[in-house]
């Protein structure tokens, strides 16, 4: 296994897990709010569909990345607005997201399946220009996957390091304590979901806009549950769902490498692999990763809340 | 420092605070004695901004407040430390206290936090580490984190609402040595306790509620143990004339053994320690004690629902450390629980579906494919005669008054001619002719050779009915006596810890 | 024998019927006003839309039958969700049991193609059942012990069934014709269909459970047991019921009419198994269940609804040029409208 060969596995892996990781990173911080978002996936639809709509339109990607943003946040939005201002169950309400997102991502898109359109640029970055094409090539990323690992870490910074961060555990450990100190835990949530929103639209974004550079119907195709797995992975912290997005998109660039040393493996069973790795962590330290989730989330899978 | 006028609050049918005044001044440590429901817990409750008084004044360093919420308590300087802390477990203690800190900047200085956490325990002797995650200190600990939070909030009157209660006895000395830190800083402490032993210890004064009214007043120097026990209870002397057929010992082996039984109480559970209890065939046996003291894990213990961490217990003679629930009640255990729609009533299911499930297997027909309903109302109809009372067949349970409920589960309880009932606060909420029913309906069981265990707080009741009497406090037995033999005064004094003679652990 | 008389207070508080009605007309009307908004902002007339809907479902017979075809899975599918439900579980992963249960039929109906119908079928419906009950079993034992909650773990089982499904797809059971799916199904293995439709026995089937669980939750001792853990899991409990027996029992029942949906699918209305064939119908059915409030009559109702909704959506894709996927945004916000309304959607606490 040569150098080159493993270098692309992780160029591949790092290429398919940003928009991975950007969703985790969003479904993470809902998810510490106390709000459970089962219709991540239609939130990723319609944010990809809206990026790439808007990229084709305008020609210009950023801007599609923007509109997809805020189409992720607006898409969070009405998932608050039903589970904090209307009290609705939870599940419900994600699943009834997931269908929306079904719909209106096909209907946004309709217009633009086949659609050819400029790419978010891949950078060269000053210092690697050096190094000959063949290995360039390789980390030759987008904009978009350059600033993952930051924006990893910058939402770890403002979960544990600020004040906002500190409100926003603190609701989604006990929203009472929240508001017996004096702040409004339905404010909290909806900022909480807001910014959420926003990551996950950049992930959808990235998606369609960098990764696939086309858009069809349920594109998406299972990435949002994967990504509320990662988040159950990464015990809600997002440092760890960094390697944790590492491993699970590794998956296929892992099958990659077996074929080439002769096994073969189908990809399908491959790629059940991050939902069965969490399964199997959650069951064997069940008691002590049941403490690592927020409170009130708990309530939520047990129909309490 | 904080004043009270005339305080009066209600519940319902219920005065729970019936016109209180009182006065507590900056540097004293002010007790709050009196027995459950006297109406300790709804005073400070009110003070705190929980609920709102119907009447009275309250006044913060002699100017009239107005307190809404617990938010405004604490912004006048008012803190209380709960039996159920509002600590987030898993948060830090130095990130519990940045929460409730009034003016924390955008980005907290978690350190400097933490620095100002250790000096001020440094100065109160509240050493807990900042960084520690709440879920990992013990419950002592946690109190003491509690109490850091309210200090760093700038509180000034302190209020704890029974602090001890889950306390080691070790912890318990800590805890005063705090408190005594405090007032010396010139803070004021409210502490509500039934405890005497506290009470006498820490006290500068002793206000005395019994029933939702002021008993009495008194400072430390004027105060006995006789004197406030008086004030707490005020019953007549009657040396309880037990007008009942005496106790037929059955013979045959106990009904129920426990040897040395202990079991571990998480978080606000109470750990029972060491609990010896014989019971024979034919007889009841009175527990006596302020609730919380672990009558609730001794009856879950029986019951197996919690599980004993050491010791044995044995049932009709076999051993039954392990069996699980449906099987000892299939051998004749009944349950009255404390709060019974919480514990026995499954609240949107009607009363006679109620009635039926705890023996779903006698009533079930066709193998389980049908119910025997006409069965389940003949039993439900004999109960009700038996018992003087009845309570509508189709009704919801979660719509029956609590009396009514409590009637429910009575007389389901006892359907079945059970040889073991475990009663806890059997009588609560039953007005007096159905509480009479309810005993004598205990008694005729006993005559039919059945075994008691009556848990209550009502001190006649426990005298006119036991054949025996034990108190429990902490976790343990501390007494036993044939009723005859004793009065409510030493039995009072047991119930609060004055003469508990265990060896600290 | 159910309890006698008054059977109306015997096991909940249902709220008179006229004002539900009226608020569900209420919401249902909101819902179809914003989604023929969104119709014609894309160009096209709702209001003939909403005609041709109405006209091509209910106006027709076929129309009617394409409504049941479409609602058959989801009353099974419901039904699993509604089983465990009135325990106290949450099933969410009903796409994953079906699914689990479709492959052992199809297995079965690959393996046993010669065999005569009266003996394959009920064969296929059994190892259908199986299938669902132990994709089930999993998380009931996980939840049983206090491992893993039966939300995650049935959440995280549905894309691991589907990859399974697509790796035999794929692989093994390969079709030589076709490359997203098997072989087809031999004249046998085929559920027969009713009348001259496409309806086929899964109606019966899913009907039939429904009518059975509704006897079972109201008049015998299981119901009886069910009712007092969902109703009150710590008195019910105390009052020595078996908690954990019913847990793991309850969820492989509710995987185990999933598992009848998927066999009831692919050998009823596709004749093979096909390559992501559920799309979404286990989730559809956790809405219907939820919707329906638990009920088994209500069960039968919002499915049919639901499937009015969808069975018009295909045939609005071909008479208007109206992307199919485009008819969940129409259920998606008659959801949205029922859901953002928490008071009336409780018909019976079933927990």
């Amino acid at each position: 296994m040569s150098d080159l060969a493993l270098l692309g596995i992780l160029s591949t892996a790092l290429f398919s897990g940003t928009s991975l990781l950007y969703a985790a990173l969003g479904e993470l911080v809902g998810q510490r709010a106390g709000i459970v978002n089962l219709g991540l996936e239609g939130v990723l639809l319609v944010s990809a569909a809206t990026g790439f709509s808007v990229t084709a339109l305008s020609g210009n990607p950023y801007l599609g990345i923007l509109a997809a943003a805020i189409a992720g946040a607006l898409m969070n939005t009405v998932h608050g607005y039903l589970v904090i201002s209307r009290k609705a169950n939870q599940l419900a309400s994600g699943l009834a997201l997931m269908f929306f997102g079904f719909g209106l991502s096909a209907w946004i898109g309709a217009d633009y399946v086949g659609a050819r359109i400029v790419g978010l640029p891949r950078l060269d970055l000053p210092g690697l220009a050096g190094l000959p094409e063949v290995y360039a090539s390789l980390v030759r990323f987008d904009i978009l996957i350059w600033l993952v690992v930051p924006v990893a870490i910058l939402v770890w910074w403002l979960l544990y390091r600020t004040r906002w961060g500190l409100g926003v555990r603190a609701v989604g450990e006990s929203p009472d304590t929240v508001y017996a100190s004096g702040r409004s835990a339905q404010s909290i949530r909806y900022q909480a979901l807001w910014l959420g929103g926003l990551l996950a639209g950049v992930g959808g974004a990235h998606l369609a806009i960098a990764y696939a550079m086309n858009w069809s119907e349920n594109m998406t195709a299972g990435r949002g549950f994967i990504a509320i797995a990662l988040v159950i992975f990464a015990k809600w912290d997002p440092l760890r769902a960094i390697a944790g997005a590492l491993l699970f998109s590794a998956a296929v660039a892992f099958q990659l490498l077996l074929q080439s040393s002769g096994f073969q493996v189908s990809p399908f069973l491959l790629s059940t692999m991050p939902y069965l790795l969490t399964l199997l962590v959650l069951a064997i330290w069940g008691g002590r990763r049941r403490a690592a989730a927020p409170a009130s989330l708990g309530r939520v899978y047990q129909g309490t809340e | 420092m904080l004043s009270v006028r005339a305080f009066s609050k209600r519940f319902g049918g219920v005065l729970a605070n019936d016109s209180i005044s009182l006065d507590v001044l900056p540097g004293e440590v002010h007790a709050l004695l009196g027995e459950n429901g006297a109406g300790k817990s709804t005073l400070v409750k009110c003070i705190y901004g929980f609920y709102r008084r119907d009447a009275g004044e309250l006044m913060v360093d002699g100017h009239p407040q107005e307190i809404s919420s617990p938010h405004d308590a604490r912004a006048m300087g008012i803190g209380m430390v709960f039996q159920n802390l509002t600590l987030i477990p898993a948060l830090s203690v130095a990130e519990n206290v940045a929460l409730f800190l009034p003016d924390l900047p955008r980005i907290p200085d978690l350190k400097s936090i933490a620095e100002a956490l250790r000096s001020l325990g440094e100065r109160y002797s509240l050493k807990v580490d900042p960084w520690a995650l709440v879920r990992d200190l013990s419950i002592g600990q946690q109190q003491k984190a509690e109490l850091l939070k309210l200090l760093m909030a700038r509180s000034r009157i302190l209020i704890f609402d029974e602090p001890t209660r889950v306390l080691a006895p070790h912890e318990v000395q800590g805890f005063f040595h705090v408190v005594r830190r405090l007032v010396e800083d010139d803070l004021a402490v409210i502490l509500i306790t039934h405890k005497l032993d506290e009470v006498l210890a820490i006290a500068d004064r002793i206000t005395v509620l019994r029933q939702g009214r002021v008993a009495g007043q008194v400072t430390r120097t004027e105060a006995t143990e006789a004197g406030l026990i008086r004030l707490m209870f005020d019953k007549d002397v009657t040396r309880s004339p037990i007008a009942r057929p005496e106790a037929q010992a059955a013979g045959g082996p106990p009904v129920l053994e426990l040897i040395k039984a202990s079991s571990r109480g998480d978080g606000a559970e109470v750990s029972l320690h060491q609990v010896d209890l014989v019971l024979n065939a034919g007889e009841i046996v009175g527990v006596a004690g302020v609730s919380g003291n672990g009558q609730k894990e001794l009856g879950e213990l029986i019951l197996g629902s919690i599980a004993c961490a050491e010791g044995t217990k044995r049932l009709f003679g076999a051993p039954s450390t392990n069996q699980p629930i449906w099987d000892i009640r299939r051998s004749g255990v009944s349950y009255i629980p404390e709060n019974p729609l919480a514990m026995a009533a499954i609240p949107y299911m009607t009363v006679l579906e109620n009635m039926a499930v705890t023996h779903t297997s006698s009533y079930a027909r066709r193998g389980g494919l049908s119910m025997d309903w006409q069965a389940v109302e003949a039993d439900a109809d004999r109960a009700w005669r038996r018992l003087g009372f009845s309570v509508s067949s189709y009704l919801p349970a979660r719509s029956l008054s609590g009396g009514n409920l409590q009637r429910m589960v009575i007389a389901r309880e006892l359907l079945h001619d059970p040889r073991l009932i475990i009663a806890s606060y059997l009588t609560r909420g039953l007005d007096v002719q159905s509480a009479q029913a309810a005993r004598s309906a205990l008694l005729q069981a006993r005559d039919r050779g059945a075994s008691v265990l009556l848990i209550s707080e009502d001190l006649e009741e426990l005298f006119e009915y036991s054949d025996r009497l034990l108190v429990m406090f902490e976790g343990r037995f501390v007494g036993e006596f044939m009723p005859a033999d004793t009065d409510i005064y030493e039995i009072g004094r047991l119930m609060t810890g004055s003469e508990a003679t265990y060896v600290a652990s | 024998m159910s309890p006698p008389e008054q059977r109306g207070a015997m096991t909940s508080v249902r709220p008179s019927v006229a004002p539900v009605l009226l608020r569900y007309g209420a919401t249902a009307l909101v819902a179809f006003a914003l989604f023929g908004l969104i119709l014609a902002i894309s160009g096209k007339d709702p209001i003939a839309s909403y005609r041709d809907i109405l006209a091509s479902t209910l106006g027709s017979t076929y129309g009617l039958s394409e409504v049941i075809v479409t609602m058959t899975p989801l009353l099974l599918t419901a039904l699993a969700v509604a089983i465990p439900s009135r325990v106290g579980l949450i099933n969410v992963g009903g796409e994953g049991q079906l699914i689990m249960g479709a492959c052992l039929s199809t297995w079965a109906a690959l393996t046993f193609a010669g065999l005569p119908a009266w003996l394959l079928l009920p064969i296929m419906a059994l190892l259908g059942m199986i299938g669902g009950a132990a994709w089930a079993w999993i998380p009931g034992q996980l939840r049983a012990r206090g491992l893993v909650n039966e939300t995650i773990s049935t959440l995280l089982l549905n894309p691991v069934a589907a990859l399974i499904a697509s790796f035999l797809i794929f692989g093994y059971w390969h079709s030589p014709m076709d490359t997203n799916k098997t072989a087809v199904f031999s004249e046998s293995a085929r559920l027969p269909r009713l009348l001259d439709t496409r309806i086929d026995l899964g109606l019966i089937m899913g009907l039939a459970l429904l009518a059975l669980f509704w006897y079972i939750m109201r008049s015998t001792r299981w119901g009886l047991e069910m009712r007092a853990l969902g109703g009150n899991p710590v008195a019910a409990r105390l009052n020595g019921l078996p908690a954990r027996r019913y847990t793991i029992v309850a969820l492989c029942l509710g995987g185990a009419v999933a598992g009848l949906a998927g066999m009831a699918m692919v050998s009823g209305y596709y004749g093979a198994l096909l390559a992501n064939f559920s799309r979404g119908v286990g989730f559809l059915g956790f809405l219907v269940c939820w919707l329906a409030g638990g009920s088994a009559l209500g069960i039968v109702v919002t499915s049919f609804v639901v499937s009015i909704i969808l069975a018009g959506g295909n045939l609005l894709q071909l008479t208007r040029d109206v992307p199919y996927s485009t008819i969940n945004i129409l259920l998606a916000i008659t959801l949205f409208a029922v859901l953002a309304r928490p008071d009336f959607t409780r018909l019976r606490s079933a927990r």
